[in-house]
């Protein structure tokens, strides 16, 4: 059984961020308390209490819009998740691996964990801490719902078929062909590391344009001088 | 609109244009993605680079306000090039109609016009009739005085350069723009329009949507899969409160409302519309049978000969559109006033006038889920508490999901709701809210008397409530649905449909339009029956799903989508077909054989009209600057504004034109994290983290032209107002170049207002002026003149 996935068509995306508020609503977030900052774009990031987010680039050319990139970020739940690995050396129960779908799941006893050690092994940088608890969060996959043969909240209130939700095998077949149709219009379209998650993104351009992390090995994560400092102090690890 | 949502699918070329409906209509845009997966193409024209742009093959930049002269292009680009589909234009349209020889036009006006009542006498606006009192016709188009000619000489000016110019499109992309959409005057193609407030909230919004029905004519794309004319209504039951006609110069379903020199029935039945042609169907001629339904509806015990002087009267000319009530509101001659569901005070245009009107109350109810700036306006900026005199009420209503009844979709789908959750607390449903109104008023009217009870005293109650309930469960929507779809009040069993309503009062039906929906066999608007032909299938209709109307009709003017002999013009995607002794497919418009009668059946010659006559501003639509505008003249003609438009007395001073201090084109919007002036949003904690603040979408030369940077504070003012919001410089804005000169426009939306949240911002409609289309009255909110600079 190769578990659950989702295949996520981002040239049907217009960015109605119905999937990023239905994530708080079955989730029971709170909202963050923004700001306009000059961009549709809200949150301006992921957070503890904000799982999903529609990422939004103006792709520019000679100084004309040439794309307006709609991206909603998630956890990928990678098959081999590298949050995990590291998440192990320290405690085997902070981040689980659900056999039957494939769920990456964080516990509330990522508490136990180096939250920016687990953010690093992100190929995505998706997981956020809560500077208070040191618990960590991220997509569940709406797991709750799956088992229960319910569809995520976010796939659920998609509505021009951006986002879908099954079979890993078959979510991969669809990615292909939907490639292969897209690719006459969209000639740079490619798919995110379709190998190695299970949620896998059919971008219409270069991922880069959409986000710095949109797929794996795009660079290194840059550090600012507090994380670069907590990088320092790793050895002290917890035994 | 003429079709429905899911036909979007069937289009070959979609274009959005006075409509975002990514953002604004994001449902809709499932079946726009579906037409471009199948290879349709996508066009966007629109001021900003929007959402929907982003998925479009082609976008076009325009300047705000210049829709007709973009279209009229289009129009004499379709002419130039013979790209019109000659048969449908020929068969189905008038323009081999011979037009009047004394109608005509010069700089920007037609004949008729009275410059003291800034209005038209329509006396020449008329068809040349033959011995039988039929339109004559030249169907080889040649004749100078037929409607075809007249509309190539009326657009002959409208040519690329002057479309170019006016607009701030690039030429190449109108051209581009041009040719994609007329390709669907091939006989097997069609092309679709989604248009919204974009295009109505303008001086000249009826005369745009009238030069793309005309390009829809020429194209053929009228009546047939992923063709129509569709206006997508601004909130999700908008076409249902049309339909029971919530405006002043209607009636439930679309008949006129009886004027004060309509003294009686009979009256009013003699300006029934009339056609001397026998293949006319003339549907409209019906009418008495159907206001005689109403007045039997409204008044069971009454024969409708009296029951109709029971109806309330308007004046001869008298217009009661939104602004005009506020302005009388404004001048002190109201009492009181009932806001339900509203919020004017960041809706209507000139919002400072509609706060100021409101203060001249004696008394205000406003029913409403939330506070909002209408309720409050007493507390609002600029007002003294104790200087208004309004004594304002506030009563709590169930919300949508909270309510049994029908709502009715953009594509005349009227959907019937169960009841979700209770109403919590005290909150009463709208219905109950009314009919307790109603009967407290009856009430009075019995103990005290009054001038004229009979209106009041013999209204139809026991269609209306549940017997032996109370407030606040008494109002009964099953039964005011019965009363809706109609009944025979001999035998009380429900019609059909309308064509079994009669003109003598033995028939009741509150809405012709709405008769089918409650039959014998059941509720057909409960109905979730995904059942269909191949035929159907194929194109994606529905027919027993919910109930369409008229008669279940879901493609309007379909007879239009076949030829002479019955015969589909796009077999692959039929609406409907002749099969040698009857209709297949959609329910036709009448089930007549082919060409027994012209297609369009609503109108009293029965052609789509290229010549329409109707209208208050003329047969052809005509460009025109918007009241406030950067330039003093245009290229078309010596008419800056519409002639006809609705203006106000005193307030022409506080309109910049061609003025140095304005001089950025502003229009508003919507957003599609927040609903109309936000009420029902900006309490939402989650919607309002996703959009938490106004904002004034910038090009970047005009940032750096003010000195702005992406997320300043900025101020956007004009004569009538000052709002302060976040700026969003970005460059899907870009300045045209427009009349020779560059141009910069200013973007912002109508979402916020001073109550919530308090760093939010105020109602855009403070800037915009109280000025409308001549022919509805809409305010012209999506054009008007401001500066920006840095707060």
């Amino acid at each position: 059984m190769d578990g659950k996935g989702f295949f996520i068509d981002l040239t049907k995306c217009h960015a109605c961020r119905g999937c990023q508020v239905a994530c708080k609503q079955w989730h029971k977030l709170p909202a963050e308390e923004t700001h306009n900052w000059g961009s549709f774009q809200n949150p301006q990031d992921l957070s503890f209490i904000t799982y999903k987010l529609v990422r939004m680039e103006e792709s520019v050319e000679n100084g004309k819009v040439k794309d307006w990139l709609f991206f909603p970020d998630q956890c990928r739940h990678c098959i081999q998740p590298p949050c995990k690995m590291v998440g192990d050396m320290d405690d085997e129960r902070a981040i689980l691996q659900e056999f039957e779908t494939g769920t990456v799941m964080f516990t509330a006893r990522t508490k136990n964990l180096f939250a920016d050690e687990i953010r690093d092994s992100c190929p995505y940088d998706i997981p956020r801490v809560n500077e208070l608890t040191n618990v960590l969060s991220k997509c569940d996959m709406c797991f709750d719902r799956v088992i229960n043969g319910k569809l995520p909240a976010c796939v659920l209130s998609c509505p021009t078929g951006t986002m879908h939700f099954g079979d890993l095998d078959d979510m991969k077949a669809m990615a292909q062909e939907r490639l292969a149709e897209v690719k006459k219009i969209y000639p740079n379209a490619v798919l995110g590391d379709p190998n190695a998650v299970r949620v896998i993104y059919l971008f219409q351009d270069r991922p880069s344009k959409y986000h710095g992390r949109a797929v794996a090995s795009v660079g290194p994560r840059l550090y600012n001088r507090q994380q670069a400092f907590a990088k320092l102090f790793r050895p002290n690890r917890k035994a | 609109m003429t079709n429905h949502y899911n036909d979007l699918m069937n289009s070959d070329c979609i274009l959005m244009m006075g409509a975002n409906p990514a953002e604004n209509h994001p449902v809709s845009f499932k079946w726009v993605m579906k037409a471009k997966e199948k290879g349709g193409k996508i066009l966007s024209v629109d001021p900003r680079y929007t959402r929907s742009s982003s998925k479009a093959d082609l976008y076009v930049p325009m300047r705000s306000g210049t829709d007709i002269a973009i279209l009229g292009g289009m129009i004499k680009y379709i002419l130039d090039n013979d790209l019109y589909f000659k048969d449908y234009v020929v068969n189905y349209t008038n323009a081999s109609f011979l037009v009047n020889p004394d109608f005509g036009f010069k700089d920007g006006l037609f004949t008729g016009y009275d410059p003291q009542t800034e209005s038209y006498k329509k006396d020449t606006w008329t068809f040349q009739m033959d011995a039988q009192g039929i339109p004559r016709k030249d169907p080889t188009l040649q004749d100078p005085n037929c409607v075809f000619q007249l509309m190539k000489k009326h657009f002959e000016r409208y040519n690329l350069d002057r479309a170019s110019e006016t607009s701030g499109s690039p030429k190449d992309k109108l051209e581009e723009f041009y040719k994609m959409y007329a390709a669907t005057g091939a006989p097997d193609k069609s092309g679709t329009i989604m248009y919204a407030m974009g295009w109505t909230q303008h001086t000249t919004g009826v005369q745009i949507i009238r030069a793309m029905a005309m390009i829809q004519l020429l194209l053929g794309n009228v009546g047939v899969a992923g063709g129509g004319v569709n206006a997508l209504r601004g909130t999700s039951n908008v076409q249902g409160s049309t339909d029971q006609a919530l405006l002043f110069h209607i009636i439930p379903a679309y008949m006129p409302t009886p004027r004060a020199n309509l003294a009686t029935l009979d009256a009013y039945n003699a300006t029934t519309p009339k056609s001397n042609d026998p293949k006319s169907a003339n549907w409209w001629q019906n009418r008495p049978k159907y206001i005689a339904s109403l007045l039997k509806a409204m008044y069971p015990d009454q024969d409708p000969a009296t029951s109709y002087n029971f109806m309330p009267k308007l004046d001869v000319g008298q217009n009661c559109s939104w602004l005009v009530l506020f302005d009388h509101m404004h001048q002190g001659k109201f009492k009181g006033y009932f806001v339900w569901g509203q919020n004017p005070a960041g809706s209507s245009a000139n919002s400072t006038k509609t706060r100021e009107a409101l203060s001249k109350l004696d008394w205000m109810v406003s029913v409403n889920v939330f506070d909002n700036e209408t309720a409050s306006f007493w507390k609002g900026p600029g007002m003294n508490p104790a200087q208004v005199k309004t004594e304002v009420f506030a009563l709590p209503p169930a919300v949508f999901c909270e309510k049994e009844g029908s709502v009715s979709n953009s594509g005349r789908w009227i959907q019937w709701r169960y009841q979700g959750p209770k109403p919590p607390g005290q909150c009463v449903r709208d219905g109950d809210i009314m009919l307790e109104l109603f009967t407290r008023i009856r009430d009075l009217y019995k103990k005290d008397g009054g001038a004229f009870p009979d209106p009041i005293l013999n209204l139809n109650q026991k269609d209306i409530a549940k017997e032996g309930k109370s407030f606040p469960d008494r109002f009964d929507p099953q039964k005011v649905a019965k009363l809706l779809s109609g009944y025979d009040v001999n035998t009380g069993k429900q019609v059909a449909n309308f064509t079994q309503l009669k003109d003598d009062g033995s028939t009741a039906c509150g809405n012709w339009l709405h008769s089918g929906a409650w039959t014998e066999d059941g509720n057909n608007m409960a109905r979730r029956d995904k059942t269909q032909t191949e035929m159907q299938a194929n194109i994606g209709l529905f027919p027993s799903w919910s109930f369409a109307w008229p008669v279940n009709r879901r493609v309007l003017y379909n007879r239009a989508s076949v030829d002479l002999n019955g015969q589909p013009y796009a077999p692959h995607k039929a609406v409907i077909k002749w099969d040698g002794s009857k209709w297949v497919g959609d329910v036709p418009d009448g089930g007549w054989p082919p060409s027994e009668r012209h297609p369009f059946i609503m109108r009293a010659e029965g052609y789509g009209q290229f010549f329409g006559p109707g209208l208050a501003d003329g047969p052809f639509p005509e460009h025109y600057e918007a009241m406030e505008c950067p330039y003093e003249e245009h290229p078309f003609s010596g008419q800056l504004h519409n002639p006809t438009a609705l203006k106000f007395a005193g307030e022409a001073a506080m309109r910049a034109v061609c003025d140095p201090r304005y001089p950025f084109v502003g229009t508003t919007y919507r957003v599609t994290e927040h609903w109309q002036t936000g009420i029902m949003t900006r309490w939402l904690p989650w919607l309002l983290e996703t959009m938490p603040q106004n904002f004034a979408e910038i090009d970047p030369e005009l940032a750096q032209l003010r000195g702005i940077k992406n997320g300043d504070k900025v101020i956007l003012e004009n004569m009538r107002g000052a709002i302060e919001c976040v700026a969003v410089v970005t460059p899907r804005m870009q300045p045209l170049i427009s009349m020779g000169q560059k141009l910069h426009q200013v973007g912002t939306t109508w979402h916020y207002g001073w109550l919530h949240p308090k760093d939010g911002g105020d109602s855009a409609n403070l800037l915009t002026p109280s000025v409308g289309d001549p022919n509805t009255g809409i305010p012209e909110t999506k054009t008007f003149m401001v500066n920006i600079r840095k707060a």
